[in-house]
């Protein structure tokens, strides 16, 4: 009897166990009483969570966060969501009991997802250190997220082969500074084109790759122009209908970008982003349409700073003389509402230390890489920074980013899609022109019903 | 060593564990997700009661229809070819060829592969071939439904091919000889003794490829993820062209900042479909099963 007596506590307590432990993997630590409201709390008892959206960026952040909590006692959690994941990721997170006190929207789009997420930052000591209030993300008089990385894009060239072909015989445009207009661009590539075999190079423009890896470039970044130069004239800022007014313009780069480039448009449906990175590195192609983002990869393949230029994506509309590169940002910090008001305080005042700080400026220039547009900003060693500085300086005007009011991801897929079958010649440019007109208004539509 | 009553008790304790694990991981999702597909929500403690306009919505969901047909001509085709390739390389494994063992193993080997990794490398393999004829897979979605068809036959015949050839060994060898001594030839042999002896095989084997045709997600989103995506110049909707059930629904759910609920109806109709054919599948199949 006293045998089985052990038995049963035994069996019991494993079962109990075994128990216990499934229910510690579901469990939560049930802290913050959500306090709602202005973070009027004491930020040293908060603590901060970030959900990072860049992932190249983890382990610099999780090191800055590190500093921080050396220097203050402040808890800070830095978590990175998986590539192309952050809005499964922070869906999942913001479900837990500790959700992220902080975390990032691409703009207003993104902020109509997470607005009742999102305190209210106008009083806050971060957005008075904001060199513009153009880098905050307002809504109703009320600012939901502010800008911490600015980020510029363009047509990247290489200088040394660029040059080469501006000594040529055959060039018609003698020096790279003549090159300001959609139509000269067109002449130097397809003189570029036409005689790459005496220049060295395989083709003019790197092959415009509609791989997922690189496919963002030309539906999301390039068709930022056509609806850059439409909101102009319109004098908007956002719409439920785009008209399609510079469609033709857009029709007229693809055309150059894929018929004077390394490779049969046909291939471009399986090309990867690594694949012109490697062409421009390797100089089989003058030019190579990317962003700032570019600048460390690219010197890391051993490309020097002289060798490195950015100019103006020219669609031939407007004052193209005094067209600048295309500058803003995707990436607004928000922070959470629901968060416990301690919480909110040490939040912002980590965000605030970040961009005032001495470790914490120098760890965004230096580690990061980014130009952050605060007032006590450390000057980037990036060279296309430096190139779109001085042609604000310059009095060029920069093009804005108004591709974060694309209307949904989808939209994107449609007009990517489109750009493929053209460029493979098993679709016709009308498919594209009803992707970006018919399929914004359906999506607007889906978006905001 | 214990009494009838005291050993249910001991087997109710040791249920527990497992059974806690069942109704956390299952039971409670399943109840909160359908309840969720009536709802309004961004993350699921914020979800408001809206009614029924989840699955209006849904039924109105080209993209929707669209991958739910999709789906039904993929699963005909692929649930045929499995079962009729593995049911063949069975047969033909089981005859006492030499080293039959080694090619059991082959085939058994893709199976062991993870679905995104198989997705991936068969598009390396088929956008490889397609691009000596100057297209890919991204560009018709003729490619992509029969490069889908390739994988899963590849990865699936295997596994059905275990199954099948347990079931041929399973037959009692004095049928066949009764049989022969009857007059029977081989193909009477075949549709009479072996078919019926081979019923609960393929009553499973069709289960298995059936349910996991209809579910499939991860080869899908690796190979294709739905593209082309086609935009209807009369809506202006983006209807993916080789996009399954399971994807329209992942990809439905994070398509914009109403479409959660959306998203979760169309879940809670695919699991209805789903459930309600591989129900019907079983009793016609078990119906043909025969006692020995």
């Amino acid at each position: 009897m006293k045998k089985s007596t052990f038995k049963r506590v035994a069996a019991l307590a494993v079962a109990g166990v075994m128990t216990a432990t499934c229910f510690a993997g579901c469990g939560g630590t049930s802290s913050s009483g959500s306090s709602e409201g202005s973070a009027s709390g004491n930020a040293k008892n908060g603590k901060v969570y970030y959900l990072n959206f860049k992932p190249e960026q983890d382990q610099a952040w999780q090191d800055l966060a590190k500093a921080y909590t050396e220097e203050t006692g402040i808890e800070v959690t830095v978590k990175t969501a998986a590539e192309g994941t952050y809005e499964s990721t922070l869906t999942a997170e913001m479900d837990k009991d500790d959700a992220p006190t902080l975390f990032q929207v691409n703009g207003p789009v993104g902020l109509a997802n997470w607005k009742d997420y999102c305190a209210d930052l106008s009083g806050s000591d971060i957005y008075k250190q904001l060199t513009s209030t153009d880098y905050a993300l307002e809504e109703d008089g009320k600012v939901y997220g502010i800008a911490y990385v600015i980020e510029t894009y363009g047509l990247i060239y290489n200088k040394t082969l660029l040059q080469k072909y501006c000594d040529s015989d055959f060039a018609t445009v003698k020096s790279i500074d003549d090159i300001n207009s959609f139509d000269k661009l067109k002449t130097v590539a397809e003189e570029i084109q036409k005689n790459k075999d005496a220049l060295g190079v395989k083709g003019a423009f790197t092959s415009a790759g509609m791989d997922s890896s690189s496919d963002w470039r030309f539906k999301t970044h390039l068709a930022n122009l056509p609806i850059y130069f439409e909101y102009k004239d319109r004098n908007i800022t956002s719409t439920d209908a785009i008209e399609g007014k510079y469609l033709d313009n857009y029709k007229n780069i693809w055309d150059l970008y894929i018929n004077n480039s390394t490779c049969d448009p046909a291939d471009l449906a399986s090309k990867k982003g690594t694949d012109a990175e490697t062409e421009f590195t390797t100089g089989e192609a003058v030019f190579f349409q990317n962003g700032s983002w570019e600048y460390s990869i690219l010197t890391k393949a051993g490309m020097t700073d002289d060798q490195l230029g950015m100019m103006p994506i020219y669609i031939g509309v407007g004052d193209e003389a005094n067209q600048g590169l295309c500058t803003g940002s995707e990436n607004y910090w928000c922070v959470n509402k629901n968060a416990s008001a301690d919480d909110q305080a040490a939040t912002l005042e980590f965000i605030n230390w970040c961009v005032t700080s001495d470790k914490g400026t120098t760890a965004l220039a230096d580690d990061m890489g980014f130009v952050i547009p605060f007032k006590d900003a450390k000057e980037a060693t990036n060279v296309f920074v430096k190139i779109d500085n001085e042609l604000t300086a310059e009095g060029k005007t920069p093009v804005s980013w108004n591709f974060t009011t694309m209307p949904s991801e989808n939209w994107k897929n449609g007009v990517g899609t489109a750009l493929t079958q053209y460029a493979a010649g098993t679709g016709d440019w009308d498919a594209v022109v009803t992707a970006f007109v018919q399929g914004w208004k359906t999506e607007y539509a889906a978006n905001n019903s | 060593m214990f009494r009838k009553g005291k050993r249910k008790i001991y087997s109710l304790i040791f249920v527990l564990p497992t059974f806690a694990a069942f109704i956390i991981g299952f039971i409670y999702p399943f109840f909160n997700g359908v309840y969720l597909s009536f709802c309004e929500f961004r993350t699921t403690s914020d979800a408001v009661f809206i009614g029924v306009d989840n699955y209006i919505k849904a039924f109105q969901n080209e993209g929707f229809l669209h991958s739910f047909w999709f789906t039904v001509m993929f699963v005909i085709v692929s649930v045929v070819l499995i079962n009729v390739i593995a049911f063949f390389v069975a047969y033909a494994l089981t005859l006492g060829i030499r080293g039959s063992n080694i090619f059991r193993t082959v085939f058994f080997v893709p199976n062991l592969v993870g679905g995104i990794i198989l997705g991936y490398i068969w598009q390396y393999i088929f956008n490889g071939i397609l691009q000596y004829y100057g297209t890919n897979l991204a560009l018709d979605s003729r490619f992509g439904f029969w490069g889908l068809i390739i994988l899963m036959c590849w990865q699936q015949a295997g596994y059905m091919m275990i199954i099948y050839i347990a079931g041929f060994q399973s037959v009692p060898k004095d049928l066949y000889e009764a049989a022969r001594i009857d007059g029977a030839n081989k193909k009477q042999l075949l549709t009479n003794v072996t078919m019926p002896m081979m019923m609960p095989s393929i009553t499973i084997c069709t289960f298995l490829t059936l349910t996991n045709s209809f579910k499939l997600f991860d080869q899908n989103l690796a190979l294709t993820n739905g593209a082309p995506g086609v935009v209807s110049a009369t809506s202006g909707t983006t209807v993916y062209q080789t996009e399954m059930l399971a994807l329209n629904i992942y990809k439905t759910f994070y398509a914009n900042q109403n479409s959660r609920g959306v998203g979760q109806a169309e879940g809670v109709i695919f699991f209805v479909i789903v459930v309600v054919i591989a129900l019907v599948q079983l009793y016609f199949t078990r119906r043909k099963e025969v006692q020995q």
